[in-house]
């Protein structure tokens, strides 16, 4: 009986992600008065043990198999359903994130057991028994909906970012659990990585302008460009524009795109349909420049300039360089 | 090459997604439909793949008679077969609709041949269950990596690119495989003319499923507390430039 927090980790390193599952783990476990137990795949992240524990993880199951070197969908997901089979916990929780939900889709689908992802709250009065109740995120999080996993071992993945991470240390124990792998689950693996090349990225990046549809073509986000240098920024964009072919998929900001949270977000012809606003909606402040008062992004922004972009953001651009003596 | 790919007819809202009186659907009164980007996507890519391999591609839905609509759009854009598995109103969890899906590719394949790539978008639009694709895969006994970012095929080898925190991720899966794609892996065609004409052509088959219902089951769905923003407005036009440097500056963005 207990709580069972998957750790993800990438070869040896854990996430942020997995740092709020030990905590939301912690408080289901202590409300159903059980205890707190981890997970971790592969040998290369035993030492992940001492961070479940400084989180409250009480016992960190280890799954070992030569070929858990690097991460496998089906291969973690099998591992996992072991683990679940030989521990028997009440619920089991796994990150939000891209790899956490397959991990648990993974598992799930071996257990023959229902998952919910990205839940973002759990029943307060829930003790073990029955249903699981919980909130989870659907449409990128434009939508809510309240759910229950009815089943003996309750599967689900926390939305990521909802609940901060703390610590609350107790004294650790590891078990050991050797997975047998058979050979079709040892086909996806990722055989090869081309390393990221350092920099700000959309996700992290403190400012972002972005622009829309009102652009109107690839060359028209030179001055967009501009902006977003001046500012020490990049530039962000919707789906009318990677439809478009105006830019690449990677600069696109939404359900399908990017969640970003900068300090600034300038959205310059952009209506501010929900799909696209999930992906902004965690900007501290947000900026629009729109034709259309009326833009939904307007009245949802904290702050608009009604005009034309192609007059706006050149003005904005050469107000920064008077102001700096350039 | 023999591709099916699975799709899901969801309602394209536009500023707010209202919901029913009783909490049980979105209101799609005065909306239009679509599939998710990411299943456009994987549609564009199986007719990438079928028009450099050769081969056939085969879209799948199980949803309400009037998600014919969803496989018309595939069709016209390449797509040169489509199945439809009937369920009345509502949604199926996402158990009992992978549990439909691999049984009515079962089905299809026993009667022709085996499909080398089965694809999935890597989550649906709405329901954002992040699984049916796997547990369809795991059910048809196939590899599946989802998040895919990239997709080629060499001999009976299907080639995932996928990003990653560190990077890009390469997975190598034997066919016949599964995979969930994800939007940015290509630009989706428009329809043509013809491809319009050419999909009314098309005889949709009706494949009935039965599945029993999983453990996941819906309560209701409810908004998310919205934004409620006092919108400050800077300006009008060029003239704004000055207040919105000075707002720049007030963020401590512009130094
Ligand atoms: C399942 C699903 C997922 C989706 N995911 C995403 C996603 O991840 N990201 C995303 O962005 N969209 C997404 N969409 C699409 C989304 O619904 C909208 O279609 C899209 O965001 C619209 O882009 P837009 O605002 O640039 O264009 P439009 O809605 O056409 O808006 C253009 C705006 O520009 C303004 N404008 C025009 N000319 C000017 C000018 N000269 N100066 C100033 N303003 C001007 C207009 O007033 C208008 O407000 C998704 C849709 C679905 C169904
Ligand atoms: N009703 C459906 N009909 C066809 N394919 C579906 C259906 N529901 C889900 N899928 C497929 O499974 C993927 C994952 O769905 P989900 O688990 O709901 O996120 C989708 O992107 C579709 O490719």
């Amino acid at each position: 009986m207990s709580v069972l927090a998957v750790i993800e980790h990438d070869r040896g390193t854990i996430t942020s992600a997995s740092l709020g599952v030990l905590t939301a783990g912690r408080s289901l476990a202590k409300q159903m008065g059980t205890q707190l137990e981890a997970v971790t795949i592969g040998a290369n992240a035993d030492a992940l043990s001492a961070v479940a524990a400084a989180h409250g993880a009480t016992v960190t199951h280890q799954a070992h198999h030569a070929a858990l070197v690097d991460f496998g969908p089906e291969a973690w997901g099998e591992s996992l359903a072991q683990v679940i089979r030989a521990t028997n916990p009440q619920v089991v929780i796994g990150t939000g994130t891209e790899r956490g939900h397959e991990i648990i889709a993974q598992a799930a689908a071996r257990l023959d057991l229902p998952a919910a992802m990205n839940c973002t709250e759990f029943d307060e009065s829930f003790t073990g028994a029955g249903a699981l109740r919980v909130v989870r995120t659907r449409w990128g999080g434009s939508l809510m909906e309240q759910a229950e996993v009815d089943a003996p071992i309750k599967l689900v993945t926390l939305a990521n970012h909802v609940v901060e991470p703390s610590e609350s240390p107790v004294a650790g124990s590891t078990t050991t659990h050797d997975v047998t792998l058979d050979a079709s689950v040892l086909h996806s693996f990722v055989v090869d990585r081309v390393e990221r090349v350092a920099g700000v990225t959309l996700a992290t990046s403190p400012v972002v302008v972005s622009g829309g549809r009102g652009v109107g073509s690839a060359e028209a986000f030179a001055p967009l460009e501009e902006l977003a240098g001046l500012l020490g920024g990049v530039v962000g964009c919707s789906r009318a524009v990677t439809n478009n072919g105006w830019r690449n998929h990677t600069d696109q900001v939404g359900q399908t795109g990017t969640r970003i949270a900068p300090d600034i977000y300038i959205a310059c012809g952009i209506s501010g349909a929900i799909q696209h606003w999930v992906g902004a909606m965690a900007s501290k402040n947000i900026l629009a420049i729109n034709t259309d008062k009326e833009a939904n992004i307007v009245t949802k922004a904290g702050y608009a300039v009604i005009g034309d972009l192609h007059k706006v953001v050149p003005a904005i651009s050469a107000e920064i360089r008077r102001r700096r003596g350039q | 090459m023999n591709i099916c790919v699975c799709v899901k007819r969801v309602p394209a809202p536009g500023a707010r997604i209202n919901i029913t009186d009783d909490g049980q659907a979105v209101d799609t009164a005065f909306l239009g439909f679509t599939v998710s980007p990411h299943e456009e996507c994987a549609v564009e890519q199986a007719v990438q793949l079928v028009e450099k391999h050769g081969g056939e591609v085969t879209v799948l839905t199980l949803g309400p008679a009037e998600a014919e609509e969803q496989l018309r759009t595939a069709l016209s854009v390449g797509a040169t077969k489509a199945v439809l598995v009937p369920i009345a109103e509502g949604d199926w969890d996402p158990q009992r609709t992978a549990d439909a899906i691999a049984s009515v590719i079962g089905e299809i394949e026993s009667a022709s041949q085996p499909f080398d790539l089965v694809l999935f978008g890597n989550e649906s639009a709405d329901s954002c269950g992040y699984q049916v694709g796997i547990r369809a895969a795991l059910k048809l006994g196939r590899p599946i990596v989802n998040g895919a970012k990239g997709l080629d095929v060499e001999g009976t080898t299907a080639i995932v690119r996928r990003e990653s925190d560190a990077g890009q991720d390469i997975y190598k899966l034997p066919m016949p495989a599964a995979v969930g794609v994800k939007e940015g892996i290509n630009l989706p065609r428009y329809p043509t003319m013809k491809g319009r004409l050419a999909s009314k052509k098309v005889e949709v088959q009706r494949k009935e499923s039965s599945a029993n219902a999983g453990g996941l089951k819906m309560v209701t769905l409810q908004r998310p507390p919205e934004r409620v923003s006092n919108t400050q407005i800077l300006g009008t036009g060029p003239e704004a430039a000055a207040a919105v440097v000075d707002l720049l500056e007030e963020l401590g963005v512009f130094k």
